[in-house]
């Protein structure tokens, strides 16, 4: 534009005025671009970025709530590493998430292919199936932690009537070796919907006729699972599994209502326990050094999906 | 053709098998809720009764527990609290979602790529991550203990969120409209507003309904950064406020649980079709 100017103005059009030219600067591909970013870049620079940077300076400082205390280097993760406690939550964290994500994956694949088939009530079914991912985690997990009451639990309630259970039938959120199975059973519940509902967008997306010629070649249905829908899934599923283990690793609602990390620590998260020293405890410099755990496992969840999301 | 050829026996069969292996998923889904409901309606004799049946409500039904929630409790200033943090923090996530969102998926300039990737791993960053340093920033900002610190951080999932699900709906469109308005005389924002936008209605309704969701169910920033009664939102005032001891609560607890649900269950039985549209949207995009 400006290198048109002179000839413009000597052909008798006027010189723009001051708007006129912030307008055409404004209109430039780039100035246009990076102004209408710029209002979310600052908020992920302020509130995200930041935090994190604080993140790691609480954790190398013996800062407690109402008293910025001085740097200490590495102090805290030493104290960290020498807790009984935080290494009881590194085992539960792993249990956890492992267990939690191969239920998930297997009864997820399982509905989606259930949610494939022709039925009569197919989009109330969806939408019933959905619905624990839609409403408040920290709200069903309340009827969850009524249903394993210790002298209520309807669950007992049901398992003895069924002969499943013998009477009076475990105290889920009060025996240590129970509360980790219930917390697992609330997780997969609420995680499940998600897998299904996007596992079977990803089987609508497989075109019929590949079924069809496995049909012709005489695969039977294990076969077509196997060699058809499996492979076409695999892109779908890694996403959703990736996913699903950052935030299966980083969760907090479920734990925090059911068991606050009892019995004895058998059910604290790295988000709990965080919670727990951070805030209750008011040290914030091991409560941040203890989040920050969740770190290596969102940076390799990162670095899977943007290679995965580059080789697409 | 081999597919067609089956019985009718073999297909009823097939329909048969269909149901019994769903209806377990659809009780497993379904049961916390109705036992949620029951509950709240039972008289407290009979809840705490170990002879009772607990699926079914057998001495009458009572209203006792809304009441004591309503009347009793904070409740409803809960619920406006939750009411007012969503509909603010979605709707200013959602503008600068969407001039993120078409700035990323149609301008050419240099960079985009890295922000494109910066609000990507952002849009992974759990809460948990950050939730006492920005603790600390809320007490700085002085917006502790009031529903202003929510509105302010909640955009901090939001934005990145709704940013990548609009990119997807922006790709879309084809460019030739755009450019098309622009060779017009329009200017870009008016591109944006006037061409763009309108066509992107679908993504703008997954986005909005999408805020209003994760807002209303966000629990642990809503946990961590009010400790004020008056300031709580619904979900963590029936989390935390309704536990009275020793005396028992499930009744009301139930009930509180119910009602601080029922915004979402109406926005979802009405818009069923966008949340998995979006869900799909967002995460297979991701």
């Amino acid at each position: 534009m400006a290198v048109g100017q002179r000839a413009l103005e000597a052909a008798g059009f006027p010189r723009p005025g001051r708007l006129e030219r912030v307008r055409e600067w404004w209109e430039q591909e780039h100035v246009f671009g990076v102004g209408l970013i710029l209002p979310a870049l600052l908020l992920i620079v302020c509130l995200v970025a930041y935090p994190f940077g604080m993140a790691i300076y609480f954790s190398l400082s013996d800062y407690w709530v109402g008293s910025p205390g001085g740097f200490v280097g590495l102090e805290n993760f030493r104290q960290i590493f020498q807790n009984e406690v935080f290494h009881r939550t590194v085992y539960n964290s792993f249990v956890f998430t492992s267990i939690a994500v191969v239920f998930k994956t297997l009864l997820g694949v399982w509905l989606a292919m259930l949610l494939y088939r022709t039925f009569k009530f197919k989009r109330l079914i969806r939408g019933v199936v959905l619905l624990p991912w839609v409403i408040p985690t920290a709200l069903s997990t309340l009827a969850w932690w009524w249903m394993f009451d210790s002298l209520y639990s309807v669950v007992n309630w049901t398992g003895i009537r069924l002969g499943l259970i013998e009477a009076p039938g475990p105290n889920w959120l009060g025996m240590t070796s129970y509360a980790m199975t219930a917390v697992i059973a609330v997780n997969v519940w609420r995680g499940l919907p998600f897998f299904a509902i996007i596992v079977l967008a990803g089987l609508v997306s497989i075109p019929r006729e590949y079924y069809e010629a496995a049909e012709v070649d005489g695969a039977r249905s294990w076969g077509r699972f196997r060699h058809v829908t499996l492979p076409l899934l695999k892109p779908v599923l890694a996403v959703v599994i990736l996913f699903s283990t950052i935030f299966t690793f980083a969760d907090f609602n479920i734990v925090q209502v059911l068991t606050r990390g009892g019995p004895v620590n058998t059910t604290h998260l790295f988000a709990t326990l965080a919670y727990q020293t951070g805030l209750q405890g008011g040290n914030l410099g091991q409560g941040a050094a203890i989040s920050l755990f969740l770190f290596p496992m969102l940076a390799a969840v990162v670095f899977f999906q943007l290679r995965f999301i580059r080789r697409e | 053709m081999v597919v067609g050829v089956r019985s009718r026996g073999a297909r009823l069969r097939s329909t048969a098998f269909g149901y019994a292996n769903v209806i377990p998923f659809v009780a497993f889904a379904l049961f916390p809720f109705y036992y949620m409901v029951i509950t709240s309606l039972k008289k407290d004799a009979e809840l705490y009764n170990l002879q009772s049946v607990p699926f079914l409500i057998q001495s009458g039904v009572i209203t006792d527990h809304y009441r004591y929630l309503l009347f009793r409790t904070e409740f409803l200033t809960w619920m406006k609290n939750s009411l007012i943090i969503s509909v603010v923090a979605t709707s200013v996530s959602l503008v600068i979602a969407i001039l993120a969102g078409y700035s990323l998926a149609r301008l050419r300039y240099r960079g985009v790529n890295s922000f494109g990737t910066a609000v990507f791993i952002t849009y992974l960053v759990p809460p948990t991550l950050l939730f006492l340093p920005l603790s600390q920033v809320v007490v700085w900002l002085g917006l502790s203990d009031s529903i202003w610190s929510l509105i302010v951080t909640y955009p901090t999932f939001l934005v990145p969120f709704s940013t990548w699900l609009l990119m997807g709906y922006f790709r879309t469109i084809p460019k030739e409209v755009e450019e098309c308005a622009l060779v017009d005389g329009a200017t870009r924002l008016q591109t944006l507003t006037r061409i763009v936008l309108p066509m992107a209605i679908p993504g703008i309704v997954c986005v909005i309904l999408f805020g209003f969701t994760l807002t209303w169910n966000e629990f642990t920033y809503a946990l961590t950064f009010v400790s004020q009664t008056a300031s709580k939102t619904a979900v963590v005032g029936v989390t935390a406020d309704l536990i009275r001891g020793d005396i028992f609560y499930w009744g009301s607890l139930m009930a509180g649980a119910i009602l601080a649900s029922v915004p979402i269950v109406i926005v979802y039985v009405l818009f069923l079709d966008y949340y998995v549209s979006g869900l799909t949207a967002g995460a297979v995009k991701g």
